[in-house]
């Protein structure tokens, strides 16, 4: 359903990705993994919008993403996460999922201020969706709290919860598990699985917690110095030797 | 507990020009009209990060554009000089905000600053129009068979303009809009992946926050009765932002408490003309060191604590 094609980008004289290839099938797990720098998150940046490429393509359901600002992107059904936090600190984690739904809502400027009935009942189908997700993901009690305010764990979820209520098809998560325990990160693995077996999500996530990635990828494209090193089945990509000397001989976090 | 409150609140705004001397229904006025201003100024700065140090335009343009209507057209009803004012500051908005999409911050400051000068100065050399300096007499508003021709009279219509504004704004920031607009001040890139299109809402803003200025110049134009471009000045456009400073960023009652306390500041600081800005600064200075958030955020803290 995603399907990146010879990407390449550069940054002043640092060339990120070059020629990387990925393809998504529908309801796929698919792990991108790599040293730090090796261009993963670039990848989610260019999928989304956020960047474009010197060269390469990106369709997604047939669509050329590559001609769509972000806010279409995401519209398309793509929704992500942030390897660095990106939830919006001053608001509360209620209006954070509430955001999320925007793509879903219909009141524009002039309903909203008069304050249309159609528009109370839009607002109050809103609130219990996105209450109800706060639930799924235990982050019920947190809905009236400031989003900054809360601890780094309670954060990813969020992004999470956000990026759910979007309602979308593919979701790309960068490092999910980050500055998780063990614990946490277990429960993670299990919604992730959830997500694809119980809602048909198509899921790519960027993770350096190889338990997690061995645990529940279908298939695994390993990144190193912006070129796709190798790209398989978790347990081919184990037995790798390109992958053990680039992926676990080199620095990693 | 808040409908109680919001019935004491009307209740002690029907009465005021009882209660009051007649000097004071002016100044209730002006506050409404300030108040106004500051509500649209935070839509663009306190929710959506667009600085604007060039609101004195736009409420300008709101003056002037209501004075003129009322004078070509003699007893046009005040509701339909306010909304030519609307509209005519909206689009005005509209012209300035997307050229200004490309601009953020210090940037943005100063183009809007020199369009409040552009302002003034076009108001000073359309004298067929405006009459340039000598200013421009604004003829009573009139309502039906009304004319309003007190300071009470215009009291009343101020403070119902002014009760559509508050309201009409709390039920857009509590939807749709306003959450796209706070979630642009919060993270841009996010924003952006939760499908909000930036440049729309930051063009709207710039829109709705014109508008509501646009609103107050025409009730300004009313309730003061004599326009002249010296009257919107910069030092306008900076009362207007250490409005909505004083009074919160992101917060519609902290606008109307921010328009409050500085209109009567000044007012009442107006025998001391050369003091007048050291003071103003001073306040300012504590306010932002001892009240961060602004009266808003205190009276959050209050109630939770
Ligand atoms: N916006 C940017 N400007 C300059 N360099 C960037 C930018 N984004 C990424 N890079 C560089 O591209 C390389 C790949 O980064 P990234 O995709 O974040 O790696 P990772 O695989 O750790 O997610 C790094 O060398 C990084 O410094
Ligand atoms: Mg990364």
């Amino acid at each position: 359903m995603l399907s990146v094609d010879d990407l390449s980008i550069t940054f002043g004289g640092l060339t990120a990705l070059r020629g990387f290839t990925v393809d998504v099938a529908e309801r796929e797990i698919l792990a991108l993994i790599g040293p730090n720098g090796a261009g993963k998150s670039t990848v989610f940046n260019i999928v989304t919008g956020l960047y474009r490429p010197s060269s390469g393509r990106v369709t997604f359901r047939g669509r050329d993403l590559l001609a769509l600002p972000p806010h279409a992107i995401a519209r398309c059904g793509i929704a992500r996460t942030f390897q660095n936090t990106e939830v919006f600190r001053r608001l509360t984690v209620l209006d954070n999922v509430l955001i999320g739904r925007h793509t879903h809502l219909s009141a524009g400027a002039l309903r909203g201020a008069l304050g249309l009935p159609t528009v109370a009942r839009e607002e109050a189908a809103a609130r219990d969706a996105a209450r109800a997700l706060l639930a799924r993901l235990g982050l019920e009690d947190a809905a009236g709290l400031e989003a900054g305010s809360l601890p780094l764990g309670l954060q990813k979820r969020l992004e999470l919860a956000r990026a759910l209520a979007a309602e979308p098809r593919l979701l790309l998560l960068d490092e999910p598990a980050g500055g998780l325990n063990p614990t946490e990160t277990q429960a993670l693995m299990e919604v992730i699985v959830r997500l694809r077996d119980a809602h048909g999500l198509t899921i790519v996530l960027v993770e350096h917690d190889m338990e997690l990635v061995m645990g529940i990828s279908d298939r695994i494209a390993v990144l190193n110095d912006g070129r796709k090193i190798a790209d398989g089945k978790p347990r081919e990509i184990a037995a790798a030797p390109v992958v053990i000397e680039a992926y676990l001989g080199g620095e990693d976090d | 507990m808040r409908y109680p409150a919001v019935a004491i609140g009307a209740a002690g705004l029907v009465a005021w020009p009882w209660a009051a001397p007649p000097y004071f229904v002016f100044l209730a006025s002006l506050v409404v009209v300030n108040a106004i201003v500051a509500i649209g100024l935070n839509l663009l700065s306190g929710y959506t990060n667009q600085l604007s140090f060039g609101h004195a335009g736009f409420l300008a343009v709101g003056a002037y554009t209501a004075a003129i209507v009322a004078t070509r057209w003699p007893g046009v009803p005040v509701v339909v000089a306010l909304l030519t004012a609307a509209l005519g500051a909206a689009l005005v908005g509209l012209l300035l905000g997307v050229p200004c999409l490309r601009l953020e911050g210090l940037y943005l400051a100063m183009a809007t600053l020199a369009f409040g000068f552009v302002v003034v100065e076009a108001i000073v050399n359309l004298e067929w129009l405006t009459r340039g300096n000598d200013g421009l007499r604004v003829p009573t508003a009139r309502l039906g068979p009304w004319a309003l021709a007190t300071d009470t009279a215009r009291y009343y219509l101020a403070v119902l303009v002014g009760a559509a504004m508050v309201w009409a704004a709390l039920n857009l920031v509590r939807t749709r809009t306003g959450r796209a607009l706070l979630a642009i001040r919060e993270s841009e890139i996010a924003a952006q992946a939760s499908g909000v299109h930036l440049a729309k809402y930051k063009t709207l803003a710039f829109v709705i926050s014109a508008l509501y200025t646009g609103v107050a110049g025409g009730l300004f134009a009313f309730v003061v009765g004599f326009l002249s471009p010296d009257a919107f000045d910069v030092f306008l456009s900076v009362d207007f932002v250490a409005m909505i400073i004083v009074g919160g960023l992101g917060s519609v009652p902290g606008s109307v408490a921010g328009a409050a306390v500085l209109t009567v500041l000044n007012d009442s600081l107006a025998g001391f003309q050369n003091y007048r800005p050291l003071l103003f600064g001073a306040l300012l200075i504590a306010s932002m060191l001892f009240m961060p958030g602004g009266i808003a955020s205190a009276v959050r803290r209050l109630k939770g604590g």
